[in-house]
């Protein structure tokens, strides 16, 4: 057991090692981390009023990434589905980096939870037993919960793919199975339960909507991916990791279909809103075109809406979705459209106007924004730890046959 | 904050075991600015939610919390925990056909609820609206009116608070069950119990709540030193509060500081299951409407306009 143990923690050091390059990047991402580290303690010792956020606008941008990252993280199923229930080979062997990426989404969004709330020492409250989580009544409570059980799962997936392999012999598939298949589910919770999340507040009608939940898992499925793809090609550049085109195209045509339902979703909710015309429109309206003047969101949204048609018409056209190129292009553009549409698109209109008709905008400050930049520096480095400290056993493991 | 070395009694309870998970918790917390890293800060870290606190343990509490706001404010401050009284269920009026918009109320909350001057919190938004607006749609409402004088021609005013509905969505959605509604109808906040998420108020419909984004800033010459531990004594940074119908001084048969602020008499207040109160008998006289009725959150919050004819009484 120990020697097993051993080998398994082996390659722990391959983390720091590495070329200049990667030095570098290295490098570079803690100087961010660093940099958002100190625009938190700002934030700890005054407080949230070094955000832009308000009474009015309560949420802000820390939340509009949380709710982009669980998209990302939920995507990892993408790959499990074709891979274990459809015996995809191609794609079975890349599911893996899709479960890495998962783990390190799912702690990047608690992250984001944890600078968002006023009184951090004490999220201990919401735990069960020794906190009082407010069970079942709160979604922040459900959503916690799941989150926590997505994050346990991959980890045991991951973690038990690659102690077998770090013993030199393939994985028991009827243990791993079990797991795998567990996580599909969890995935489709974790997306679920966050848009109920904003889906079960009846003060904001934008947010109230049942097509909400469906719509989250749509875009989940453009968004996610289409990052996964790009560090596939990144890894099979760069760590000579062997990875399929085969699996690649055919996640893109995965892809092409979610993007295709996501814009319908949204395209649904538009045509609801402008042709009913009620009162409760005034956040859709807010967005697309502003209120007395007030447009901080629309150039974004505008955006969001081009950059999502364009990945789309790409897509479409096998031409274009076998080419690298148009490919990492059409990519790009969904992955920021969906960043858009469903972080700050969704957050903020929510909650403007205010429930008392006050537009409050909201665009967040530096520190803020500092911050949030430093949580994304600081995933891509656990990313690329678990990465490095995978690959040596995902590279042997190639030898055998499951 | 506060430089303690007091000895409390509290802190010479805690026995080693308490002892070394709080520095483990402690190491984990220096991480963090240690402005209250005081040897108050692991009784209130790990302080009890208030409903799980026994009456012994509220008082030991209170005790801390008492000197703790003594100190800091240089004068003598109590802090209550009165007990809702049996048979009393909260109801609030409030006449729109007198309302001058004189924002009176919203000061005298400020002073008796001990709101922060700087960053400015106010618990009461009086809405400017103008006369024939559709009732419901708030984007007609105008929160910072700053007029010569009051009324202005050709408006009404709609003060919003905290409604204390009967089925509060910000009670639902609390993670930690930091927010609850009492016995007598009134939805509380246990201040030290509360994460600061801000659920409760992406939750609630009326724009009641309030985040202490900075840290609450109230001069010591102005402190209301007649506080209550789930109304209105000194919150911390990083928490939320509201209205609470002065819970300070109604459970002690009071009024709230709105009702008697208000010059016009706009404001009613009394026990909802007492048919003879004043709150019961004002609901028998005027139109009564409650505000976003479609979201049925059962608001303890009417609104009045206009007597009732005696037709509608059913002509007698
Ligand atoms: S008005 Fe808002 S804060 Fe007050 S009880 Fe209702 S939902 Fe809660
Ligand atoms: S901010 Fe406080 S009271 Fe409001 S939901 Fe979060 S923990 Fe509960």
């Amino acid at each position: 057991m120990t020697t097993a143990l051993i080998n398994f923690f082996k390659d722990i050091t391959n983390i720091f090692k590495g070329g200049p390059k990667y030095y570098m990047l290295m490098g570079i991402l803690g100087a961010i981390l660093a940099v958002g580290l100190g625009a938190y303690y700002l934030q700890v010792d005054r407080g949230l009023i070094i955000t832009a956020m308000r009474d009015q606008v309560a949420w802000g941008f820390y939340i509009a990434n949380f709710t982009f990252l669980v998209g990302v993280a939920a995507a990892a199923v993408l790959l499990v589905i074709p891979a274990y229930l459809y015996k995809f080979k191609p794609i079975k062997e890349v599911v893996l980096f899709g479960e890495i990426m998962a783990v390190t989404a799912i702690i990047m969004c608690l992250l984001f939870i944890m600078v968002d709330v006023g009184r951090p020492l004490f999220v201990w409250h919401m735990l069960p037993v020794i906190g009082t989580i407010n069970f079942p009544a709160s979604l922040l409570g459900w959503d916690f919960f799941v989150l926590n059980g997505y994050l346990a799962v991959n980890l045991a997936a991951l973690g038990y793919a690659l102690f077998c392999y770090s013993q030199g012999k393939p994985y028991s598939l009827k243990i791993l199975l079990p797991i795998v298949i567990f996580s599909i589910p969890m995935a489709f919770s974790i997306h679920t339960v966050t848009a109920f999340l904003y889906g079960a507040v009846k003060a904001r009608p934008f947010w109230n909507v049942s097509i909400l939940g469906p719509r989250f898992l749509a875009s989940a499925f453009c968004s996610g991916p289409a990052l996964m793809l790009l560090v596939f090609q990144a890894l099979r550049k760069y760590e000579k990791v062997d990875i399929e085109d085969k699996a690649i195209f055919k996640i893109s045509e995965i892809i092409t279909y979610a993007l295709g339902i996501n814009l319908f979703f949204l395209f649904v909710e538009i045509f609801t809103d402008f042709y009913s015309h009620t009162l409760n429109g005034a956040s859709m309206h807010y967005l697309f075109f502003g209120i007395d003047g007030k447009t901080n969101l629309v150039p974004f949204i505008w955006t969001a809406v081009v950059l999502n048609l364009a990945a789309f018409a790409i897509m479409l056209t096998p031409k274009y979705r076998y080419n690298y190129k148009t490919l990492n292009i059409a990519l790009v553009m969904m992955i920021i459209g969906v960043y858009i549409e469903k972080g700050m698109g969704l957050v903020i209109p929510g909650q403007t106007p205010d429930p008392l008709g006050e537009i409050y905008e909201y665009m967040p400050t530096t520190p803020e924004m500092l911050i949030s930049i430093a949580i994304w520096a600081l995933g891509a480095m656990i990313f690329i730890a678990l990465t490095k400290f995978a690959l040596p056993k995902i590279k042997a493991a190639k030898n055998f046959d499951h | 904050m506060i430089k303690n070395t007091r000895k409390h009694p509290a802190a010479i309870d805690l026995d080693r075991r308490t002892f070394l998970k709080g520095a483990a918790l402690g190491a984990a917390a220096m991480a963090l600015p240690p402005a209250d890293a005081d040897a108050g800060f692991l009784e209130s870290f790990f302080q009890k939610h208030f409903r799980e606190m026994s009456d012994e343990e509220i008082k030991k509490v209170i005790d801390r919390l008492e000197k703790d706001y003594s100190k800091q404010f240089s004068k003598e401050v109590k802090v209550k925990a009165t007990k809702p009284m049996e048979n009393v269920v909260f109801g609030y009026g409030l006449d729109i056909g007198r309302c001058i918009g004189c924002r009176k109320c919203v000061q005298a909350c400020v002073e008796e609820n001990n709101q922060s001057r700087d960053p400015q919190i106010q618990w009461i938004s009086v809405l400017k609206m103008k006369k024939g607006a559709k009732m419901a749609d708030f984007q007609t409402a105008d929160k910072y009116y700053q007029p010569e004088q009051v009324p202005e021609p050709g408006y009404f005013y709609l003060p919003v608070q905290c409604q204390q509905c009967e089925d509060p969505p910000c009670v639902k959605v609390c993670p930690t069950k930091a927010t609850w509604k009492e016995k007598d109808g009134i939805v509380v906040i246990d201040y030290n119990w509360c994460i600061g998420c801000r659920y409760c108020m992406a939750a609630c419909p009326y724009g009641a709540r309030r985040f202490n984004w900075g840290t609450p800033n109230v001069p010591a010459e102005q402190l209301n030193p007649n506080t209550h531990y789930l109304g209105n004594r000194p919150r911390p940074k990083g928490s939320v509060e509201k209205c609470t119908f002065c819970i300070q001084r109604t459970r002690e048969g009071r009024y709230p500081a709105c009702v008697e602020a208000c010059p016009v008499g706009a404001r009613k207040f009394g026990n909802l299951a007492d048919p003879n109160s004043e709150i019961r008998k004002a609901m028998e006289h005027f139109r009564v409407f409650r505000l976003k009725e479609d979201l049925n959150t059962k608001p303890q919050f009417f609104y009045f306009f206009g007597v009732k004819s005696n037709r509608a009484e059913g002509g007698k």
